[in-house]
């Protein structure tokens, strides 16, 4: 007998593994599932291990303080030999884990693989979407910066919004009456320990079920999935024409997870840590705070609810989202699994991904947000301007320093929140851009109070040349009709005023 | 999965099987013997020992939970006539609560809108919507916030955009010629609004910071 072979007998004699690790390896799949599309879950979780290896890495530097977290990270990225590499690594490796984990959970939706007997393991994995996300959020307050800080405002204020308990849960949520160091120290813990550990165990309760009940067959049309037989229809194909999962499965899961820590190496490498922004300091207000990548789509949501909306939306949908996830298994637990014969889960699926992809990109401009420097900033193209009178070109002056070109572009610069006025001539008589002004209305304030008469004045006469050449501007027809009326000798028909 | 249950016994063929068969009527669940009734009495201990310390952690763990009265003090903004009368100025102040490791965290900031010799309006930097440090333009009169587009007018009043209401205002009083708010928590809907009829009856995007 070899050295080798009795150090291994030695130790098997004592940890007694063979038996279950065997198991677990050789347990027999169906041949359809060793695909490529089944790769996502181990991608995950190899995820999952690097986030932990690295996180525990950062660690080792951190100092989760209010007063010193933003520092000890500026350190990280620019004293610690490669600490911006590890930053990089735990950032880039978030972002890719929330993705796989969104792409696991639609291909499993896609495939049925949530149908009976596998309902619990989808439950279990609708809380690890949630922990994963939980990680991304308390990750980005870690980062302790301006963007964290007013993030954590926005949690405030979605707190706060609870009916008879929004002011206690605040105070828990900050650990105190306002964002400071007793806020990063329980979003610390939350990160560290409390959801890595729920999350950690969630995910191999996760793994136990998929090796206890089996690799989801591949979905064919026509074969149903009954409670009655399910199990045994799963056994006979598992058993008559499977393979071991190792190592005719397993390879895939392999090159995949392998491929997937390489792009995240690179992505680190190429691009770097993300922040830390500006410092954590709440009286430095210039500043444009924007949630991490996975959140942009609720910044988006909350931009676009009316006010008589807010409360009620921002209360009862992550409810209602969560409850209808986990509520999947429960009312399509039977039946068709092939997505060729399930035309309202495809519809459904493409509409949440489309809805998703809208608001992200939205967000990555918001077109909703003021551009708080374009009146200052952004300059007039010349032909606006050209044989323009000087009360024209006092309008203009007073558009830019009024800041209405914070929400209104011109020229293709400024803000999105109201319409480009570049051709606002055609679209609005002198009476009606006069009475905007003045009364605002829709999403415009009221400048009646904040312009003199001759400021509107010129502002209207600038606002009256903003029309393409060739192209006149807007009249009132019935103004002319009894302007024309009066100019004619009486008797003959004319508009009435 | 137990030991026995294994399909494949380690190569030592030395396995240790554990016991799994009752090996007397004392283990048959059914009957009422000494050992059941002592594993129920030791469940039953370290219930009871579970509940009595469950009542410390959770208070502890509530501590933050206070009344607004418990953080707010009266904080000076300096002296009243810092303000120009008919002017909007953006001043910070210091947390009345404070950790000694919350760095710059603690430094809040504020518009003080003078609006007569007595009469001034503290505004809460946060807009109503969703928190987010609001600007304000002097040329316009207006306050603007930079993430979802709401504004508001001089006098606090919504103008504009997705908040529901004008923003947060402090209580203040002059004392001495000083300036004071009082302050401590982030202003929000839960320790603000409920207040708004009773401190400006009818006035809407008026209230105190105060709870």
């Amino acid at each position: 007998m070899s050295r080798l072979k009795r150090i291994y007998d030695w130790f098997e004699l004592r940890l007694q593994l063979e038996g279950p690790v065997g198991e677990v390896v050789l347990h027999k799949v169906p041949r359809d599932t060793a695909s490529w599309w089944y790769v996502f879950g181990s991608a995950a979780f190899t995820l999952l291990m690097l986030q932990i290896v690295t996180g525990i890495l950062l660690a080792l530097v951190y100092v989760p303080s209010g007063a010193q977290a933003w520092n000890s990270l500026n350190i990280l990225n620019h004293q610690i030999p490669l600490g911006w590499y590890l930053r990089a690594l735990h950032g880039w490796g978030s972002d890719f884990m929330v993705a796989v984990v969104f792409i696991h959970m639609a291909q499993v939706f896609l495939f049925g693989a949530y149908k009976y007997p596998r309902e619990l393991t989808w439950t279990v994995g609708v809380f690890l979407l949630l922990a994963t996300l939980g990680m991304a959020f308390t990750g980005q307050v870690l980062r302790f910066d301006q963007d964290a800080y007013w993030g954590l405002g926005i949690g405030v204020f979605i707190m706060s919004r609870v009916p008879w308990i929004g002011g206690g849960l605040v105070h828990l949520l900050l650990g105190g009456p306002v964002i400071a160091g007793a806020t990063l120290s329980r979003f610390f813990t939350l990160h560290v320990f409390v959801i890595p550990g729920t999350l950690l165990l969630l995910a191999l309760v996760h793994v136990w079920m998929v090796i206890k009940l089996g690799i989801n067959e591949w979905p064919m049309p026509g074969r149903l999935v009954r409670r009655s037989t399910y199990i045994a229809d799963y056994n006979k194909l598992a058993h008559e024409d499977g393979i071991p999962f190792v190592p005719g499965a397993f390879w895939k899961d392999l090159i995949f997870s392998g491929a997937v820590v390489a792009a995240v190496a690179v992505c680190a490498a190429v691009f770097g840590p993300y922040g830390p922004g500006g410092q954590p300091d709440p009286s430095i207000i210039q500043t444009v705070p924007k949630p991490d990548f996975p959140f942009l789509w609720i910044y988006a949501v909350l931009s676009y609810l009316p006010p008589s909306m807010e409360t009620p939306f921002i209360l009862v949908a992550p409810i209602l989202m969560i409850a209808g996830l986990l509520a999947v298994p429960f009312v399509a637990g039977e039946g068709e699994k092939s997505w060729h014969r399930r035309p309202v889960a495809i519809l459904a699926l493409a509409s949440v991904a489309v809805a998703w992809a809208v608001f992200t990109n939205l967000a990555t401009f918001t077109p909703w947000s003021p551009h708080m420097n374009a009146w200052s900033g952004d300059t007039l193209p010349v032909r606006y301007l050209e044989e323009a009178t000087p009360l024209v070109r006092q309008g203009a002056v007073i558009f830019q320093a009024k800041q209405c070109r914070n929400c209104h572009s011109v020229g293709g610069h400024g803000g999105q929140r109201g319409p480009a006025l570049d051709d606002v001539a055609t679209r609005m008589t002198v009476d009606q851009l006069r009475f905007k002004v003045v009364s605002g209305g829709g999403n415009m304030p009221a400048y009646g109070k904040n312009l003199s008469p001759p400021e509107i004045e010129a502002l209207v006469s600038f606002l009256e040349t903003l029309h393409p050449k060739g192209q006149s501007p807007a009249i009132d027809a019935a103004q002319q009709a009894v302007e024309n009326a009066a100019a004619s000798p009486p008797g003959s028909q004319g508009g009435t005023p | 999965m137990s030991q026995s249950d294994s399909p494949n016994p380690p190569s030592a063929g030395t396995e240790i099987k554990p016991a799994g068969e009752h090996t007397s009527d004392q283990d048959n669940p059914a009957v009422v013997s000494r050992r059941w009734l002592l594993l129920k009495a030791g469940i039953a201990l370290n219930g009871l020992v579970g509940v009595a310390l469950a009542v410390p952690i959770f208070r502890y763990l509530l501590g933050p939970v206070r009344r607004d009265s418990y953080y707010n003090s009266w904080v000076s903004l300096g002296a009243a006539d810092n303000f120009p009368i008919g002017e909007t100025r953006l001043v910070s102040y210091r947390n009345p609560f404070t950790r000694s490791w919350d760095g710059q965290t603690d430094d809040i900031a504020c518009y003080v809108r003078r609006e007569g010799s007595a009469q001034f309006r503290v505004f809460a930097i946060n807009c109503a919507h969703l928190g987010c440090p609001v600007r304000w333009f002097p040329q316009s009169q207006l306050f603007m916030c930079p993430c979802h587009g709401g504004v508001y007018y001089a006098d606090g009043s919504r103008a504009s955009g997705p908040p529901e209401r004008g923003l947060f205002t402090y209580t203040y009083k002059i004392v001495g010629g000083e300036l004071q708010i009082d302050a401590g928590q982030m202003p929000t809907l839960s320790n603000t609004a409920k207040l708004v009829q009773i401190a400006t009856p009818g006035k809407d995007g008026d209230s105190s910071c105060r709870g």
